[in-house]
């Protein structure tokens, strides 16, 4: 573990990791400068970097010129929905491949994952004509469904994957101990099991919230989330870049949040357990 | 647990999901595959007929499916390169000894959590607006002439942004790998004299060769569907210069409302990703076995 | 109460026979070893007498009623695990208590059950801690405790010092025993290491391939095996086992004779005359390993230190009474 490392390579590559991290966040860095400019300046060339008016007046106007919290609120609700309902579909599912496998399992678990594999454009056109027939574009409960679904492999896979390293012997324990099924859930697993629930709830999060094929093509106003909110941008309003970055600071801001926190999982999460 | 009362528990928690992930994969997909053999506008309801293999004829057949097709292939191919090209030295730099290395991590990782709306119009406007963008002014300041990204190389422009959100990706999981490297085995060939190149070459490499192939596979079942980019940049154009498949049945269905066709489009598409996933699903399964 | 009988027990998975028809009488209060190589199937037979997996076919009988059916949260045992399977979320105090609380019983009575066993076992101090606070052997002790509390018609034990080192394992074992005398509970106990097996059982079943080869006391076995397996098996290091001209002479196919029961002489009599390979010097005993010719190697026991070293050459003579023979199908021959 103590390998001798030299002070010099050490200040190389500090040097150069500290510049390449803050070359590939920079696109953010700026947009989040952006957001405090006034139109003028965010327009400005040459462009200013710290010393301009700093103001918190574009984060005010979106939400008074396009009610931005309406939509905040419906990323919420269609993020947060779509996970909890793919969480309790998946968590039985899950528990019931790690803990009482059967020759099928892998099968099964697999071609969960080939479902994920479908492109979506494949489906566009039914799921379109579907939701048209059924009076469901453009609401939340349409969006929480093809969310839910979408991701339901993920969920199932990172739980499965997390359920898995719960050692037999500790249920079995509880069994002979004289718990039934219910009480082993409740007292045992669930415990147990809690990190691995919380991050998967938190990626899935992620990626609901900042899913951007459905949530375009389904949702138009009423359900918009965020995604839709900020695509809104790219025609006329486009040319307001402060209130762009103000309202994509906002729309970011709590996913690199909860992002940074979860990184560990994400990588186990995204590649389905195949790199841990 | 192999008990008959828990293995009937286990298979009545099962179901629900099996039979919506059921119900979601047959049902749909059967009502494109029926829809590919109609003639089917929504602009002319109520004239839809059967015309067996003609969409697909004419979906193929379209110079803009093959315009697309390769579009996509290279927008998934320049990306799949920019993201392990440089993902690879980055991670083996994330991997050093270095000062601050979580804080910078948060940095490198941070572009991955920000939506595809939000990155692509951040990009077009603040970044690669001919005038006012940051890069104008960079080759402004350097005398050179501002680059007009979306009028001259709008598909580079998309590849970049594209290529900005998944290098997060491609690094985390290839600096996961490096740090999941045994520390004696590489002590191991130190002590049998290798030198850092020889054991980059005959460990690092090696060890990286299963993450890579994973990255590829991941990134390429994502790229193949990019539509959030191209959707808010340039809608496709101009021309059908960043048209890729998915904008391409997403434009055959929604903006000129010809079913039949985005339906035979849509399949091809399916075919395209089933080819990938193929491939990652056995290596995936493999992985199961363990 | 705690008599068990297994009444042509079997067990498959698939086409694949673990157990092929095991019957087995535990009376009571004993301590009963299973012993066998990995893979005979002794933990899966410790797993369907506690309902932790279904019987493929025979009976369980736990004082007289069949427990085939019952799940193993109704069979009134209780099981200590190999890997300890501690509750890592719960303390020690919670994780000696849960069986009492999933059994119902009031929180003084808990309380009171859970001191005792505490303090039976030295636990006191560490109630409140997690397991991960605890060193190998306090696990052990965990686990132990959550098994006694509940006061089971049998304890049954999977392989369940291990993991401990050396030292610690002798010193668990001594507890072990004890604490089983001073209960009075039956227990079942398996393990893959003879010595364990030889040291606390009151009888040892011998298990090889999913079939049951000898029951009986440590001494029975020792003295009386019943075939090639158990002769092989029981006792260390392992009897040495002869075919050929000496052994027909004997009228068997196979004789053996264990490494103590060879006597090392220079009295210029009658023996096997062989050259030392290897001797290893363990200041009680020595090791002889013993080039015998056509009798192969031939493993001697002598007490004591013995000032022979490879490339000597001896006689060995063993001791008459002590000869096994076996037919030709390693069956003990009992003259």
């Amino acid at each position: 573990m103590a390998r001798k490392v030299t002070g010099r390579h050490v200040a190389i590559s500090t040097l150069a990791a500290w510049l390449a991290g803050f070359v590939i966040f920079f696109p953010i860095l700026w947009m989040v400068l952006a957001s405090f400019k006034t139109e003028l300046e965010a327009f400005a060339t040459p462009p200013s970097f710290l010393f301009f008016h700093w103001t918190t007046e574009n984060y005010a106007t979106v939400q008074e010129r396009s009610d931005y919290l309406h939509h905040a609120l419906n990323s919420l609700i269609v993020a947060g929905g779509s996970t909890l309902i793919a969480m309790l579909i998946a968590i039985p599912a899950a528990w019931s491949m790690a803990f009482s496998p059967t020759k099928r399992t892998k099968d099964i678990l697999l071609w969960m994952l080939s479902t994920k594999m479908m492109p979506p454009v494949g489906v566009l056109v039914p799921i379109y004509l579907i939701y048209k027939n059924m009076g469901l574009l453009d609401t939340r409960t349409g969006l929480v469904f093809i969310l839910c679904l979408g991701n339901l492999p993920i969920v199932i896979w990172m739980l499965f994957t997390y359920f898995k390293e719960i050692p037999k012997d500790i249920l079995e324990a509880a069994r002979m101990d004289g718990a039934t099924i219910g009480r082993e859930l409740i007292y045992v697993l669930t415990p147990m099991a809690i990190p691995g629930l919380a991050s998967t709830l938190l990626l899935n999060l992620i990626l609901a919230w900042n899913e951007a094929f459905w949530t375009l093509n389904l949702s138009t106003l009423n359900a918009a989330p965020l995604t839709t909110f900020i695509a809104s941008y790219s025609s006329p309003e486009g040319l307001f870049w402060a209130r762009l970055s103000a309202a994509s600071t906002l729309a970011i801001a709590p996913i690199l949040i909860i992002g940074w926190f979860s990184q560990k999982q994400l990588v186990r999460g995204l590649t389905f357990g195949a790199v841990k | 647990m192999a008990t008959r009362q828990t293995q009937l528990l286990a298979r009545a928690l099962l179901s629900p999901a099996v039979i919506l992930l059921f119900i979601w994969m047959i049902v749909p997909l059967a009502l494109t595959v029926y829809f590919s053999t109609l003639h089917y506008s929504l602009l002319d309801p109520g004239s839809e007929s059967f015309v067996g293999l003609e969409n697909f004829e004419y979906f193929l057949t379209d110079p803009a499916f093959l315009a697309s097709l390769q579009n996509t292939l290279v927008l998934v191919g320049s990306v799949l390169l920019l993201t392990i090209g440089l993902g690879i030295p980055l991670a083996l730099l994330l991997d050093q000894p270095v000062i601050g290395r979580n804080i910078i991590r948060l940095m490198v990782i941070a572009p991955f959590f920000v939506m595809p709306t939000v990155s692509a119009l951040v990009w077009k406007n603040l970044l690669m607006h001919p005038v006012s963008g940051l890069f104008a002014w960079i080759a402004t300041s350097l005398g050179m002439t501002p680059i007009d990204w979306f009028t001259d190389a709008p598909l580079l422009a998309v590849i970049f942004i594209v290529a900005w959100q998944w290098l997060p990706f491609a690094t985390l999981i290839l600096l996961t790998a490096l740090q999941s490297l045994d520390e004696e085995q590489k002590e191991a060939a130190e002590m049998d004299g290798a030198g850092p190149l020889s054991r980059f070459i005959y460990l690092t490499v090696p060890h990286l060769a299963r993450p890579i192939t994973v990255v590829i596979l991941i990134e390429t079942i994502f790229l193949l569907t990019v539509f959030a980019e191209i959707f808010v940049t340039t809608g496709g154009g101009p021309g059908l210069q960043t048209t890729n498949i998915a904008f391409l049945v997403y434009s055959q269905a929604l903006i000129q409302f010809d079913v039949g066709t985005a339906s035979a489009g849509g399949l091809v598409a399916v075919v395209i990703a089933n080819i990938v996933a193929f491939f990652l699903v056995r290596i995936v399964g493999r992985n199961l076995e363990a | 109460m705690g008599r068990i009988t297994l009444e042509g027990v079997q067990k498959s998975f698939g086409p694949v026979h673990i157990i092929k028809g095991a019957d087995l009488d535990i009376p009571d209060g004993a301590f009963v070893v299973f012993v066998g190589p990995s893979g005979c199937g002794k933990t899966t037979l410790l797993r369907l007498i506690a309902g932790l997996e279904d019987v493929s076919g025979g009976r369980i009988l736990i004082d007289g009623h069949n427990v085939v059916d019952v799940p193993p949260a109704k069979r009134g045992l209780s099981m200590v695990f190999q890997s300890y399977a501690l509750y890592p979320h719960m303390s020690v105090r919670g994780n000696i208590a849960f069986g009492l609380k999933m059994a119902g019983l009031p929180k003084a009575e808990i309380n009171q059950k859970v001191e005792a066993a505490a303090a039976t076992l030295n636990l006191t101090p560490y109630l409140d801690r997690k397991p991960r606070e605890l060193s190998g052997g306090q696990r052990q002790r965990v686990a132990i405790g959550r098994a006694i509390v509940r006061e089971p018609k049998a304890f049954l034990f999977d392989e369940p010092l291990s993991n401990l080192d050396a030292a610690l394992r002798v010193q668990m074992r001594l507890e072990v025993t004890r604490l089983q005398k001073q209960l009075g509970t039956t227990a079942i106990y398996v393990t893959h290491d003879q010595v364990e097996a030889m040291t606390m059982a009151d009888k040892i079943v011998v298990l090889n391939a999913g079939r049951i080869e000898q029951y009986g006391s440590p001494i029975e076995l020792y003295q009386k095996p019943a075939n090639l397996f158990v002769a092989g098996f029981i006792g260390s290091p392992k009897m040495n086992f002869i075919t050929g001209p000496e052994a027909a002479q004997r009228g068997a196919t196979t004789i053996g004779v264990r490494p103590e029961h060879i006597a090392v002489v220079d009295d210029g009599g009658e023996g096997w005359s062989g050259k030392v390979l290897i001797a290893e010097h363990l200041g009680s005993d020595t090791f002889l390993y013993v080039d015998a010719g056509a009798l192969g190697t031939l493993t001697v026991r002598c007490v004591g230190e013995k000032r022979l070293g490879a490339g000597d050459a001896v006689t060995l003579r063993p001791e008459p009474g002590r000869i096994y023979r076996f037919d030709n199908n390693g069956l003990a021959i009992f003259a």
